[in-house]
C-alpha cells in the first residue's frame, strides 16, 4: 500500500479551509472541469466507472443511484448531502467538513451539475452547529468567486446550497426520515417504494449521498473514473475514511486506500499504532454500531485464515457466523478489560432512546432488549434471558418499515454468537460481573486467548 | 410536554421576536421555495433556544405563527428532536456523550464525578442555577471522549481533574 490520499492529501495546509488557499491548491478544479468540457451524462458516467459505492453505510453504487433518479419535465430534483453522522463510532464526516469545508462544496456543486439539480442542500446534525457556519462560510465565499449562484462560470448553469440543521435524532441519517426532517416535520421514515430516486425532498426526484461520497466525486472527475478505480482492491475501490476510536494509541480519522490490512490499520505506525496502555485486543466492531462485533481471532484473520482487509468483502468475509461489515466507518476497538455485555447493553439502550416508535416490533423490541441486557448487565439475569433476546432479535428482523430494527438486532444477536460465555458468566458470577464492570481491570475475560 | 395545551403559568411569560431575530428568521424561511417555509422550523427553533434558553409554550407558538402553521405540528416537531428544550434549564447545559465508545474511554467515571461535584443526578440543575447535567447519545466525537457539549462547543479528552477545571471556569465566567 502506498497511503495514497486522495480527500486529505491537502488537509494539513495552513488556511486549507479558505477559498484562497483551497483554490491556490487545486480545488475547485472538479467544478472548472465539468461545467467547461463535460455534460452531466458524462460525469455521472465517470462516477459509474470509478466504482464508488456510498460511503453513508449501504455501500451501494454511486453511479448506479444517481442513473436511476428521474427525470420527469418540469420538475425539480435535489441532491441532498447526509451529513448527519450519528452512527456511534463514527465521525469522519465532521473531520472533513471542519478541515476542508471547500471539498465538500466543490464536490456538491460538481455532483449537483451531474445531477442537474440547482438548489441543493446539506442536511447536518443540530450538534455540529459550529460547521454549519463553517460549511455557510464556505459556500459565501464559493459564491463571491463565481462558484455559486445564477450562470457559474459562464456556463448557463445554475445553482444554490442551503445548510439545514438537524435537531438530535439519530434516526434522521435514514435517508427517508432525513426528508421528512428536512421538509420540517418528525423524522419518521417512509415506506419505500417509492424510492427518493422517484419521490424525494416535497415529492420530487432526489438523491441522498453522504458527505465522503460527494467529497470522491471531486477526484473522479479531476483524474477520471478509471484512476479512481484503479487503486482499491475488486469492487472496493478508492480510499474511504476510517474513524477510529475506542482503546487504541492513536484514535482519529484516517484515509487509507481501500485493501490496506486490519493489522496494519491496528498497529502499524502510520495508522492506530496499536491497543492503548500496552493492553491486549479484545474485540473489535469494525464499521459502526451497527454491524456485527468481531471476536479478537476474527479481527485481522478471516474464519478461512485469510488475511482481513479494509474492504467491503472482506470484513463481510464469513457473513454473519464470522465476518462483519465495513459499514460507516466507525472502528471501534476494546481492550482485554472491557465488557461486551455491558457494551452490548449500552448500544441496545442507544437504539431503544433512538427508535422513531412507528413501527412495533422495532418500538418494543428494542425497549425489551434493552430491559433484558440491563439485567444481564447488572446481575440480575438469568439464562434463559439469552434466549429470550434472540427471541425477540427474530421477531424485529425484517419486520419493519426502516433498517434501524435490523441494527438493533444484529449486532445483539452477533455479541451472544461470539461471547455467549461472557453472557452465561453474568448469569452466574453476578457479584463478579458486577465487580468487573466497575473497575474493568480485575478480572480477564474468559474468552480472551 | 405532558399536554399540549397551555396550562401552568410557568410556561406563560410573554413571548416576541426581536427586531433583529426576526430578520434572521425571515433569511432562513427566504432559502426554501416558495410554500416550504416550514422546512427552515428547526432552524428556527434552535434559533429561539439560543436566545431563550429554552422552547415556552408560547415561544413554540409565535413559531407557528411565523410559519403559518399550526401549533400542533411545531410541538410535534419540538417533543421528537432531543436537542430542544421543553423545561427550563440552568444557564449551562452540560450534555455529555454516554455511547459505546466514549463509555470504552470511562464516560462513565466522567459523568459520576460531574454528579458529585455538582451535588445533582443526570437530568437535573443545580441550585444555583448555573449548571444542567445531562446524557445524550454519540455527538460524533468518539476518538476524543470522554466528552460534553454546552452551547454548541465541545469540551473533549476529559479528566476528572479537566472537569474541575471547567466547572471552576464557568463559576468563575458567571461572577
Ligand atoms: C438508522 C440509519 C441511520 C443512518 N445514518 C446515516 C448517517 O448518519 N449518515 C449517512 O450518510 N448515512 C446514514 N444512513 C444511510 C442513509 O440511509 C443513506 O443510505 C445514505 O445517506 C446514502 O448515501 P450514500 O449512498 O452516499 O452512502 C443511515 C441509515 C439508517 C438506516
Ligand atoms: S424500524 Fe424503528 S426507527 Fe425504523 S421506522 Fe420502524 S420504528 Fe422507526
Ligand atoms: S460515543 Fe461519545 S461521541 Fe461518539
Amino acid at each position: 500500500m502506498s497511503g495514497k490520499k486522495l480527500l486529505l492529501e491537502n488537509i494539513e495546509i495552513p488556511g486549507i479551509e479558505t477559498f484562497e488557499i483551497y483554490r491556490k491548491s487545486g480545488g475547485y478544479a472538479s467544478v472548472e472541469k465539468a461545467l467547461k468540457t463535460m455534460s452531466p451524462d458524462a460525469v455521472v458516467e465517470e462516477v459509474k466507472k470509478s466504482g464508488l459505492r456510498g460511503r453513508g453505510g449501504a455501500g451501494f453504487s454511486t453511479g448506479l443511484k444517481w442513473s436511476f433518479l428521474a427525470k420527469p419535465e418540469g420538475v425539480p430534483r435535489y441532491l441532498v448531502c447526509n451529513a448527519d453522522e450519528s452512527e456511534p463510532g463514527t465521525f469522519k464526516d465532521r473531520y472533513l467538513m471542519e478541515k476542508i469545508p471547500h471539498l465538500l462544496i466543490e464536490g456538491m456543486i460538481t455532483a449537483s451539475y451531474a445531477l442537474g439539480a440547482n438548489q441543493s442542500f446539506i442536511y447536518i446534525r443540530g450538534e455540529y452547529m459550529w460547521i454549519l457556519r463553517i460549511l455557510q462560510q464556505a459556500i459565501a465565499e464559493a459564491h463571491q468567486h463565481g462558484f455559486l449562484g445564477k450562470n457559474i462560470l459562464g456556463s448557463g448553469y445554475d445553482l444554490e446550497l442551503v445548510v439545514a440543521p438537524g435537531g438530535g435524532a439519530y434516526i434522521c441519517g435514514e435517508e427517508t426520515a432525513l426528508l421528512e426532517s428536512l421538509e420540517g416535520k418528525r423524522g419518521n421514515p417512509r415506506m419505500k417504494p417509492p424510492f427518493p430516486a422517484v419521490k424525494g425532498l416535497w415529492g420530487c426526484p432526489t438523491v441522498v449521498n453522504n458527505v465522503e461520497t460527494i467529497a470522491a466525486v471531486v477526484p473522479i472527475v479531476n483524474h477520471g473514473g478509471e484512476h479512481y478505480a484503479s487503486i482499491g482492491i475488486g469492487k472496493s475501490t478508492g480510499t474511504k475514511l476510517i474513524s477510529a476510536c475506542g482503546n487504541l494509541v492513536r484514535p482519529g480519522v484516517y484515509e487509507i486506500e481501500m485493501g490496506l490490512s486490519v493489522e496494519e490499520f491496528i498497529y502499524g505506525d502510520n495508522y492506530c499504532r496499536g491497543i492503548a496502555n500496552g493492553k491486549k485486543l479484545k474485540a473489535c466492531v469494525p464499521g459502526g454500531s451497527s454491524v456485527p462485533i468481531l471476536p479478537h481471532y476474527l479481527v485481522c484473520k478471516t474464519e478461512a485464515g485469510q488475511d482481513r482487509l479494509m474492504t467491503y468483502e472482506s470484513l463481510a468475509d464469513g457473513g454473519f457466523k464470522s465476518g462483519s461489515m465495513l459499514g460507516s466507518g466507525g472502528f471501534i476497538v476494546f481492550d482485554e478489560d472491557q465488557c461486551v455485555v455491558r457494551n452490548t447493553w449500552n448500544f441496545a439502550r442507544f437504539y431503544a432512546h433512538e427508535s422513531c416508535g412507528q413501527c412495533s416490533p422495532c418500538r418494543e423490541g428494542t425497549g425489551w432488549m434493552e430491559k433484558v441486557l440491563n439485567r444481564l448487565e447488572h446481575g440480575h439475569g438469568n439464562l434463559r434471558d439469552i434466549d429470550l433476546l434472540a427471541d425477540i432479535n427474530k421477531k424485529i428482523e425484517g419486520n419493519t418499515i426502516c433498517p434501524l430494527g435490523d441494527a438493533a438486532a444484529w449486532p445483539v444477536a452477533a455479541a451472544i454468537r461470539h461471547f455467549r460465555d461472557e453472557f452465561e458468566w453474568h448469569v452466574k458470577e453476578p457479584q463478579g460481573a458486577q465487580k468487573r464492570n466497575y473497575g474493568m481491570i480485575e478480572e480477564k475475560s474468559t474468552t480472551l486467548a | 410536554m405532558k399536554t399540549h395545551t397551555d396550562t401552568s403559568n410557568k410556561y406563560s411569560e410573554k413571548f416576541e421576536f426581536s427586531p433583529e431575530s426576526l430578520a434572521k428568521v425571515n433569511d432562513l424561511i427566504a432559502q426554501y421555495p416558495e410554500g416550504k417555509q416550514k422546512s427552515a422550523i428547526l432552524a428556527i427553533l434552535h434559533l429561539v433556544q439560543e436566545e431563550n434558553g429554552w422552547l415556552t409554550i408560547n415561544a413554540m407558538d409565535q413559531v407557528a405563527v411565523i410559519l403559518g402553521i399550526k401549533p400542533i405540528e411545531v410541538y410535534e416537531v419540538v417533543t421528537f428532536y432531543t436537542m430542544f428544550h421543553i423545561e427550563p434549564v440552568g444557564k449551562h447545559v452540560w450534555e455529555v456523550c454516554r455511547t459505546g465508545p466514549c463509555m470504552l474511554v470511562g464516560s462513565d467515571k466522567i459523568i459520576e464525578h460531574i454528579e458529585k461535584r455538582l451535588d445533582i443526578k443526570v437530568g437535573e440543575t443545580s441550585a444555583d442555577g448555573l449548571f444542567t447535567l445531562k446524557t445524550v447519545e454519540c455527538l460524533g466525537a468518539c476518538g476524543y471522549g470522554p466528552m460534553f457539549q454546552c452551547k454548541g462547543k465541545n469540551y473533549e479528552h476529559l479528566t476528572t481533574e479537566k472537569v474541575d477545571e471547567l466547572i471552576e471556569q464557568f463559576r468563575n465566567e458567571a461572577k
